[in-house]
């Protein structure tokens, strides 16, 4: 039998065959479930849940994989056993009449017991190979072995044949899960020092209170052959049997979206350049009353109004509070509530551990499977664990939210002084991270709005001035005067101070357009008398001329008509020395 | 125990002694084949019924592996095992019967003695 599952499990590395639990979680972190034909110890002190968890292994294999077994029950009798698994939905009695699941209850009364020499256990051994081929079962659960210990002298004997048991229970390709009390001690895991017999598979179950908030958790101590996550894994008994939360994703492999959902605010979506992403993580943080809780309402009504759904989780305010606070801003959430879009999930941190909230988140959100999730606020978490305590759920949550696609809003309260560095230290797992502040000036709170950051989008740079009005929060126009961004009455008084300022300019540039024009028309005028004066230069220039070229003229007749009158030389001769003539002339004249 | 207590005991069991002369032992035992242990465990248990109750009991020799569906309702887990039915109280008793005192004891016939009452 152990052969042959073998074979139709691995593909191709050589792979210890394994069975799966059917426990919720339990097989994702063992990847595959306990080792398949051999035997598994479950140890764990007084109600760590070692009954349940082995129960449930049991009930799974007979109903979800079709492997009968049967549990053998030392400390509880049939008929408390089966009422006590009854609320988790386990019908043992319905199982038992279906030849799937067969209970034994092996009772020993130490004081009607007396040991008159050697003995062994075969007794035992017949009675469980009986059980064993009457329901041709797979499974066996031995819960608590030890109990032997206190039943039966003579431990010597008892060691034998509790190896010969694991020896026969392997031979007989049992996949067995055996339940042993913790050891006093942190050193021994099992009380009788079991975990020698059983060296396959070891898990240890833990309930541990601390700060009065008690948190279970499972670690898997040993599994040999196999890749085991080593941590502390919180589990849950819950109302479906054991829930365990596996570590998230170590390999950060998320389907990644480009698209974009709606902020529920029409402009930080233009900011954001077109909204969040689809299945990014947004971080609010902001001071008391900066209005973190209606920003995530807006985008949960968003969600909603876009047909997806969304689930809640308020862990300071109760669902009606937060319906009533909301229909104050314009945003009916008890509409979407009542169309089953929306989901409120109300807890007090401190309820439960860090744990149990994180597997009933885990739970919720399996069970609703929303696109969207809100948290408001994953500051009160600190309430409940150490800081790191708290981050490492966080991001265990966030891988969780975003492996599945889901968008999800925190938001956080920061303090005044610091509100870049939220209590909650998680900003590295933060796609976009809008950062509320209420800024105060001349006597007023008004609330800015800033993107801190926001990967792979392009996204504005401004602080913005946001009111919570009637309508829903509304992005003011950004008014930004002399390098600061102003808000409230103090914009409007600067915006004011920058009227009269631009009037005051304006009348400046006027006066100075005008001294322009004076001076142009000054310096016109001037060019026209200078133009008037050079054009009298060069009239007196001409008459000068003028006058010259009528003297010679009046000359050169005169000359002529002395030569004539005087007869002297023929005209021809006088034309051609007439310059000289003239000169001498005029020389001689 | 004072020296008062004791001879009330044994005053007490004197006369259970008388009461159980006619009591009938009704013995079960059950063994795992015919191994070793199981032939020594018959063999000392019929000597010692032969010795101690002749006459007024009855012992069934069960092979486990012959009737392993009445294991859960006798409760038994150890080979060999000595189930007293009759007269009650019910007891057990385990291993392969080669102790004749904590037989005595085991069956009511004799009350513990200092020796066997130290655990």
């Amino acid at each position: 039998m152990a052969e042959k599952p073998a074979a139709d499990q691995e593909p191709s590395l050589p792979q210890l065959p394994k069975s799966p639990t059917g426990i919720s979680g339990f097989d994702q972190i063992t990847e595959g479930g306990v080792p398949r034909g051999r035997p598994t110890l479950v140890c764990g002190g007084p109600g760590s849940g070692k009954t349940l968890f082995s129960m449930e292994f049991l009930v799974k294999g007979a109903v979800e994989y079709g492997e009968p077994g049967v549990f053998v029950a030392f400390e509880e009798r049939p008929e408390e056993l089966t009422k006590n698994v009854a609320s988790l939905g386990f019908d043992l009695a319905d199982l038992a009449a279906r030849k799937k699941l067969l209970l034994d209850h092996v009772h020993i009364e130490r004081s009607e017991l007396e040991v008159t020499g050697e003995y062994d256990l075969e007794g035992f051994f017949v009675r469980l190979g009986y059980l064993i081929d009457s329901i041709g079962a797979k499974r066996i659960v031995i819960d608590t072995l030890e109990a032997l210990f206190a039943s039966l002298p003579n431990e010597a004997i008892l060691r034998a044949e509790l190896r010969r048991l694991f020896r026969w229970l392997k031979g007989r390709g049992m996949t067995a899960m055996i339940t042993a009390e913790r050891g006093l001690d942190e050193a021994t895991l099992t009380r009788h020092g079991l975990e020698e017999y059983v060296s396959d598979c070891v898990i240890l179950l833990d309930h541990r209170v601390s700060g009065q908030i008690s948190t279970r958790r499972l670690r898997i101590v040993k599994y040999r052959g196999s890749y085991h996550g080593t941590n502390e894994y919180p589990f849950l008994i819950e109302r479906q049997g054991i829930s365990i939360l596996p570590i998230s994703a170590v390999e950060l492999r998320h389907h990644v979206s480009t698209d974009r959902v709606s902020s529920g605010i029409s402009r930080l979506d233009t900011m954001l350049a077109g909204g969040y992403y689809r299945g990014s993580s947004i971080l609010i943080s902001g001071t008391a009353g900066s209005g973190k809780s209606s920003f995530a309402s807006s985008f949960a009504a968003a969600a909603c109004r876009s047909g997806e759904r969304c689930l809640y989780f308020a862990f300071e305010e109760s669902e009606p509070q937060i319906k009533r606070n909301m229909a104050a801003i314009g945003l009916d959430l008890g509409a979407w509530t009542g169309q089953g879009l929306l989901r409120f999930e109300a807890a007090r941190p401190t309820v439960y551990g860090l744990e149990m909230h994180l597997v009933r988140m885990h739970a919720a959100i399996e069970a609703f499977q929303p696109a969207a999730v809100v948290m408001d606020p994953i500051s009160n978490m600190t309430a409940m664990g150490n800081p790191r305590e708290v981050n490492a759920m966080l991001s265990r949550l966030i891988d969780f939210l975003k492996e599945k696609g889901i968008t999800s809003v925190f938001t956080t309260l920061a303090h005044p002084e610091s509100t870049e560095e939220t209590e909650v230290a998680i900003s590295s797992l933060i796609d976009t991270w809008l950062l509320l502040r209420t800024v105060e000036m001349s006597g007023e709170r008004n609330r800015t709005l800033f993107i801190l950051k926001s990967r792979g989008m392009a996204h504005s740079n401004q602080v913005r001035e946001f009111l919570i009005t009637d309508r829903g929060i509304e992005l003011t126009n950004v008014y930004i005067g002399e390098g600061l961004v102003f808000t409230g009455s103090a914009r409007e008084a600067q915006e004011a101070k920058d009227r009269a300022e631009a009037l005051a300019r304006r009348q400046e540039i006027e006066q100075r357009r005008r001294a322009h024009e004076r001076q142009r028309r000054l310096i016109e005028s001037q060019i026209a008398t200078l133009q008037t004066q050079l054009d009298q230069e060069e009239e007196d220039l001409k008459m000068a001329l003028a006058q010259m070229e009528l003297r010679d003229k009046a000359r050169s007749v005169s000359n002529r008509r002395q030569e004539e009158l005087r007869r002297a030389d023929a005209v021809d001769e006088r034309a051609g020395s007439t310059g000289r003539g003239r000169g001498k002339e005029k020389h001689h004249g | 125990m004072t020296e008062k207590d004791h001879q009330d005991s044994l005053a007490e069991f004197e006369e259970a002694l008388e009461r159980m002369a006619d009591q009938k032992f009704v013995l079960k035992l059950y063994v795992s084949g015919a191994t070793g242990r199981s032939s020594r465990a018959i063999e000392n248990i019929r000597g010692f019924c032969e010795e101690h109750l002749k006459g007024r009991y009855e012992l069934e020799v069960i092979d486990i592996y012959q009737h392993p569906e009445l294991l859960e309702k006798e409760q038994v887990i150890a080979a060999p095992t000595l189930i007293k039915q009759l007269p009650p109280p019910l007891r057990k008793l385990i291993g392969d019967m080669s102790d004749e005192e904590k037989i005595l004891v085991g069956l009511d016939i004799r009350p513990p003695e200092e020796s066997t009452e130290k655990e």
